[in-house]
Formats: structure tokens, C-alpha cells, sequence
């Protein structure tokens, strides 16, 4: 199938995630080219056609007018499938160009499956295959599912395009994530509360038990949302990603984005009272207990050590 | 000011799912049902926008068969003064096109100032819908916001992006929001609230009224994926399981030894 690739830029920078794009156009077989608000001084590694609009010009957040280079890209390109990373950026701006091209949108696909996408549902409890009516698709892509074989190499043949309309929505600028005194990334063992630890005095016991083991406690999204933990110990796309050589999870359940978070440590170790819960799927061992019973055995166990 | 508020009933995450017969959805027996929670703070936002303004009319509206109207009821003792209760036996695979068209119709002509969306659903997760309604209302929309104000007829939000990093944007009226979690706290609802919300006005309307677009995508099939396998599974006492759990570190990890 054709690709259109539609790369992404903040910043002033040009991300990472473009790879990714292209190790999908690869998986799907098929000529591609790429599409990017960016700069011509940060260009992506990839030998094709690549439409490039300045992001100073037509700004980095401006989602109508993006709408609206993506959809002058397409009618010149034809492409099967107009292709997303499933990001802030991708998931808002996708919609927009289907709906624009009167194209079926496919979210967060996983893989490839007989070229029907496959994407999760219920927090990735179940699986679906998609068909789509429509003769042309977009897609956005889930963070790490498709991951390059090799570094890409080669530079684009770059097309410029501009345009002069303006957005709806003015883009005032960036706030840097809160950060304190935690960079959870150098810490070689990490015990991380979730929603399951019940309530706020429990976080306690986490903590004690990353204590006894010489390491640092997180927590996923919902705990933190809920102020239990400040969020700067906050492990998942939205706050750091860590590879430690030991991740305990206590009572998370495992949504996509706490995985996308922690699923490069080296050992892991899920503590959960449900058996199904998909931090299953990424766990060397799944201890089945209650967390109130087992965590201060394990701490009393492991400090006498 | 005329708020319209877009929520879904969806299972609890923790169910025990089951592949229908059709395997093109789960299986909505033995459920239990409750409000999604992006919405919870969707439901919120617009609740506090009314407190804010005054002289306010928020509209909550839900897509499904009738058990629906038990989660608009919650919305209604949160705070909204009146649900639209779109009547749909078969909403569950309707695809987000469908479901964007019929909110849209719906919406056309009441003169809504700001749509509040969830950012997605907890089970189909596209993430299309708020967008969608947008577009087809020629609407402007911000997505996956994290911080709201209204002050002097415009909006500023603040998206959330990777990392942490938020982005901050203006917009004026009309307008769509997509809601993240953490945006506000959602309320719980007080006795007094739950029975004031029995009193207000909860009209269904059928589907067919309002669904004129044929969806563009459908389920080829649902299942569980495959347990990769490996991963240990250890059952038991507790003191057991620790002292199982503790060899294991040592001889496989670098930690205790």
C-alpha cells in the first residue's frame, strides 16, 4: 500500500517518532513519502519525497492549517493510507484529515494482520482487526509497536509547501514538564504504586518497600491524578520512562501508556490481586496477593536480608 | 451560555470480558456499567464553567440503549440541568464517524457555546469523536486538555503533550474541548444533589432521528491476545510467595545478591 507519513516536529525539533512511521511503510510494503511542519534544518533520515512546510510560517500547533497542507499533500500524492504516530499531535490532528478526505480513521493500530490493522480495546484486555469501507484510510500508530530494524538512513528530496491561511486556535507556547528532585531514568530499581494500592496511606508501604530494596518508589497516571504521589514520580508517556533492572508494579493494571513507560526494565515484577490485568503481558513473574498483606511481608523478608 | 456535554456508559475496566457471539464486540452481559472516566471530568469542567457564569444551560448527552440513563443520571446530580438520552440498541459498534454524526445533528441548530468532550473512550479509545463533532460543526477544538479557564469570552486551556511538557492555547467561542484526566476533580454527588437530579428532564430520542451518515469501518473480529507466555505466575500464601519472589531476585536480577 501507498504511504503518506506525516512526521512530527516540537519545539524547534524534530522527534524521534518518524522512525516509527517508517518501520510501519515498510511492514505495509509499498512506495511512501513524508509529510512535516518542521525546518529544513532538521530534516528526517529517509530516502523519499518529503513535503516540508516552514513551522515558523504556518506554526507547530496549528491544526487546521496543517489540515490543510495534509489534504493538498494527498490529493498530489494519492496515498492508501495517510499515517500518524497515535501522540498529542497525531490524535488531533488525524480526525480532522479524515474527515476531510471522507476517509475511515483507524486509532492506535498495533500491527498488521492479512493488511487489516489490529487495535486494542478495554486497555488492551481484547484485540480487534479492523475493515475499513472507505478507499482510502488514516491511521495513527501506537508508541513503540513498530520499531525500525536499522537506523534509517538517507536524506528526502524535500518539496516545499506553504500556505497563508490562518488557524482557529492561537498556540501561546510550551511549559516544561514540573520537574523536582526524582529523575526515576537513573534509578537501577523502581516500586511503582497504582490505582490498586487502595488509598493515599498505602503509599507508604510502596515506598518502604523501594526503601528496603535500595531504590526509588513511582506511580502510574491515576495515583498521581489523584495527588496521591506528586508527579514527579510519574512512570508512563505523559511522565518519564525508565529501564531499571528491577520494576516492581503494585497494583497497576498496566494501561498502554504506564507500559509505554517501563516495559524496556530488565526484570519486572507485577504484584496484582487480578490474574488477566495486562501488566501481566510484560511481567517476568506475577505474584497473585492482596498488596496489603503481601507488601509488608516482603519488605520485613527482604530488610532481614 | 449553552453547554452540551458528550458522555459515554462503558464497562468497568477490572470486568471479566467475554467475546460475543457475533466476535465482533465484547459480550455486554455481567457487566458493570459506569460513567467513562474522561468524562467524569468533562461532566466536571462544565459544571464549574456554570458556577463560574451563571445564567448557564448545561445538556448532557449519551448515546445507548436505556441502562444509559442511570450514568446520565450521575451527570444530572453532578450538576447538569437536563440530559438527551439518544435511544441506540446498537451503539456499541458503531464506529466514531456514526457517533460524531448523530452528536452533531443533535447540536446543529441549539446554539451550544461549548461542547465538552472525554479525550477517548476506555473501550474503544479512538479518540475521534470530540474532533469529529468539530469538524462537522465547523467548530474549533482543542484537544487533551489539562488546565481550563474562561475569562472575558475566551478560552485558554493548556494541552498535554509527552513527557509532561503541556502546550498552552487560546480559542474563542464556539468551541470543542476533549478532556484528559487530571483535569479538575471530579464531585461526587451529595444525597441532596441525587435526589434533585430524579426531578430533572431526561428525554430519549430514537436514533433513527438523527443518525443520517453510514459508518466507514467495523470490527472483522475481537479477541483475547495471546499470553506471550514466560512471564511466572506465583499463587499462595503470603509468606510463601515472598520468600518464592525473593529467590527468584537473587538468582535472576542483580538485586539481594
Amino acid at each position: 500500500m501507498k504511504t503518506l507519513l506525516v512526521a512530527e516536529y516540537r519545539d524547534g525539533k524534530l522527534l524521534g517518532s518518524n522512525s516509527e512511521l517508517m518501520a510501519f511503510a515498510e511492514k505495509a510494503g509499498g512506495e511512501s513519502a513524508m509529510f512535516l511542519v518542521g525546518t529544513e534544518s532538521d530534516l528526517p533520515a529517509f530516502g523519499g519525497k518529503l513535503y516540508l512546510a516552514d513551522a515558523g510560517e504556518c506554526g507547530e500547533y496549528n491544526p487546521s492549517v496543517h489540515r490543510d497542507l495534509l489534504v493538498q499533500v494527498v490529493e498530489k500524492e494519492q496515498p492508501d493510507v495517510v499515517v500518524f504516530s497515535h501522540s498529542s499531535y497525531g490524535w488531533d490532528l488525524a480526525p480532522r484529515l479524515a474527515y476531510a478526505m471522507g476517509a475511515a480513521q483507524v486509532s492506535e493500530v498495533i500491527d498488521l494482520v492479512d493488511s487489516l490493522p489490529v487495535v486494542p480495546v478495554c486497555n488492551a484486555k481484547l484485540r480487534r482487526n479492523v475493515k475499513i469501507s472507505t478507499e482510502k484510510a488514516v491511521y495513527t500508530l501506537q508508541a513503540g509497536a513498530f520499531s525500525p530494524a536499522e537506523v534509517p538512513s538517507g536524506s528526502p528530496e524535500v518539496e516545499k509547501i506553504g500556505t497563508d491561511a490562518d488557524g482557529k486556535v492561537i498556540f501561546e507556547g510550551y511549559e516544561a514538564a514540573e520537574t523536582g528532585g526524582v529523575d526515576l531514568s537513573k534509578s537501577d530499581i523502581i516500586v511503582s504504586a497504582g490505582r490498586g494500592i487502595g488509598k493515599p496511606e498505602n503509599v507508604e508501604m510502596i515506598a518502604d518497600l523501594a526503601k528496603a530494596l535500595k531504590g526509588e518508589y513511582g506511580a502510574s497516571r491515576p495515583v498521581v491524578d489523584a495527588e496521591w504521589v506528586e508527579h514527579n514520580r510519574q512512570v508512563g508517556t505523559t511522565g518519564q520512562t525508565v529501564s531499571p533492572k528491577l520494576y516492581v508494579a503494585c497494583g497497576i493494571s498496566g494501561a498502554i501508556q504506564h507500559l509505554a513507560g517501563m516495559k524496556k526494565s530488565d526484570f519486572v515484577v507485577a504484584i496484582n490481586t487480578d490474574k488477566d490485568a495486562p501488566i501481566g503481558e510484560v511481567a517476568d513473574v506475577l505474584v497473585v496477593a492482596d498488596l496489603k498483606q503481601f507488601i509488608p511481608a516482603l519488605t520485613e523478608k527482604v530488610k532481614s536480608q | 451560555m449553552k453547554i452540551l456535554v458528550c458522555i459515554k456508559q462503558v464497562p468497568d475496566m477490572e470486568s471479566k470480558f467475554k467475546v460475543n457471539g457475533e466476535g465482533n464486540w465484547y459480550d455486554s452481559s455481567d457487566l458493570a456499567w459506569r460513567m467513562n472516566e474522561y468524562d467524569e471530568y468533562a461532566v466536571e469542567q462544565a459544571v464549574q464553567l456554570k458556577e463560574q457564569e451563571g445564567d448557564t444551560d448545561v445538556t448532557v448527552l449519551c448515546i445507548g440503549p436505556a441502562r444509559v440513563k442511570e450514568t446520565m443520571k450521575k451527570a444530572l446530580a453532578m450538576g447538569c440541568d437536563r440530559g438527551a438520552h439518544i435511544d441506540d440498541e446498537g451503539s456499541a459498534t458503531r464506529d466514531p464517524l456514526e457517533i460524531a454524526a448523530i452528536i452533531a445533528e443533535f447540536a446543529k441548530d441549539k446554539g451550544f457555546d461549548l461542547i465538552f468532550t472525554g479525550m477517548q473512550s476506555q473501550d474503544r479509545a479512538s479518540g475521534q469523536v470530540g474532533v469529529l463533532v468539530a469538524e462537522m460543526l465547523d467548530l474549533s477544538c482543542v484537544t487533551t486538555i489539562v488546565d481550563f479557564s474562561f475569562q472575558a469570552g475566551e478560552l485558554q486551556v493548556k494541552r498535554e503533550l509527552e513527557g509532561g511538557v503541556r502546550a498552552r492555547v487560546r480559542t474563542s467561542l464556539p468551541a470543542v474541548v476533549t478532556c484528559q484526566l487530571g483535569l479538575n476533580t471530579p464531585r461526587y454527588p451529595t444525597l441532596p444533589n441525587i435526589m434533585k437530579a430524579k426531578k430533572k428532564e431526561l428525554l430519549s430520542t430514537p436514533v433513527a432521528d438523527l443518525l443520517k451518515v453510514e459508518g466507514r469501518q467495523e470490527t472483522a473480529s475481537m479477541y483475547f491476545p495471546e499470553k506471550k507466555g514466560g512471564g511466572l505466575v506465583l499463587e499462595g500464601d503470603v509468606a510463601d510467595l515472598a520468600d518464592q519472589l525473593i529467590k527468584i531476585l537473587k538468582d535472576k536480577t542483580g538485586v539481594l545478591a
